[in-house]
């Protein structure tokens, strides 16, 4: 699966367009990893848990957004975008959308 | 008396704390910067949305690079102070212009990893993490998250 943030795949035409394809999960902070970046935020810097955590979640998100690309028969998602939105107290959405396409 | 020694000296040590630990860690954050900027200065990178006609690609393939980072206590201290009289506040400035650059140069060993030449079509985006710990005042941190199209270039 060819995935891109541009309005196409670059070097190649798109024959036929599948529609937006999405994928999201919501992720809670770990308590232990919460307490850990409380202590942190004395010190400023990264907070590596977080990153981490964000960094699994957006990949959870783009593997969902593939899985629906592939069942349409696409070979490509163009335009992919990223959201965050805050659901609750220490809850966040991880969001990917794109348009599901086929290339040559 | 002990009590009055301990609500300053608290709040004391943690501006020291802060102001020690925050300047050294942004010191060698910089450091480290400045080296990888020059490592991987010869791979394109780009906002732009397309690719220079005379390239010709081999491949293509999203890649992104995200940073989670939060102030220290004297930083937040000398905000809370320059909130009184407003302006301009350094002290987040650096945060936010090490965080993004953090970003993209993740963003750019993760391409330079999976063999891709350039990345084009950069996007930087922030978005803010409710602190659970203080009640919607202040925030945990701000990810920042750097995004781009990456191709691998035919020789």
């Amino acid at each position: 699966m060819i995935l891109s943030n541009t309005e196409d795949v670059p070097g190649r035409a798109i024959r036929e367009f599948y529609g937006v394809v999405t994928g999201s999960t919501v992720r809670s902070k770990h308590f232990g990893k919460d307490l850990l970046a409380g202590l942190k935020n004395f010190v400023g810097g990264e907070l590596k848990g977080y990153t981490e955590l964000l960094h699994e979640a957006r990949q959870e998100a783009i593997t969902r957004m593939i899985e629906q690309a592939k069942a349409l028969g696409a070979n490509a998602v163009v335009n992919v975008r990223f959201a965050t939105s805050s659901v609750a107290q220490g809850a966040a959405e991880l969001f990917a959308y794109g348009t599901a396409v086929r290339v040559d | 008396m002990l009590e009055a020694l301990v609500q300053l000296g608290v709040p004391l040590f943690l501006l020291a704390l802060g102001y020690v630990a925050g300047s050294l860690a942004e010191q060698s954050h910089y450091k480290s910067i400045r080296v990888r900027e020059l490592r991987f200065r010869r791979m394109a990178t780009t906002n732009l949305r397309r690719p220079p006609v005379h390239w010709r690609i081999e491949s293509v393939g999203l890649v992104a690079g995200s940073t989670v980072v939060s102030v220290d206590y004297f930083k937040r201290f000398l905000a809370q102070l320059r909130g009184l009289v407003g302006g301009r506040v350094r002290a987040y400035e650096s945060l936010l212009d090490r965080a993004r650059r953090e970003a993209v140069l993740r963003m750019k060993e993760e391409a330079a990893k999976a063999g891709y030449d350039a990345v084009i079509n950069v996007r930087l985006e922030a978005s803010n993490l409710a602190s659970p710990l203080r009640n919607d005042r202040g925030t945990a941190g701000v990810e920042i998250l750097a995004f781009g199209t990456a191709l691998k270039l035919a020789r």
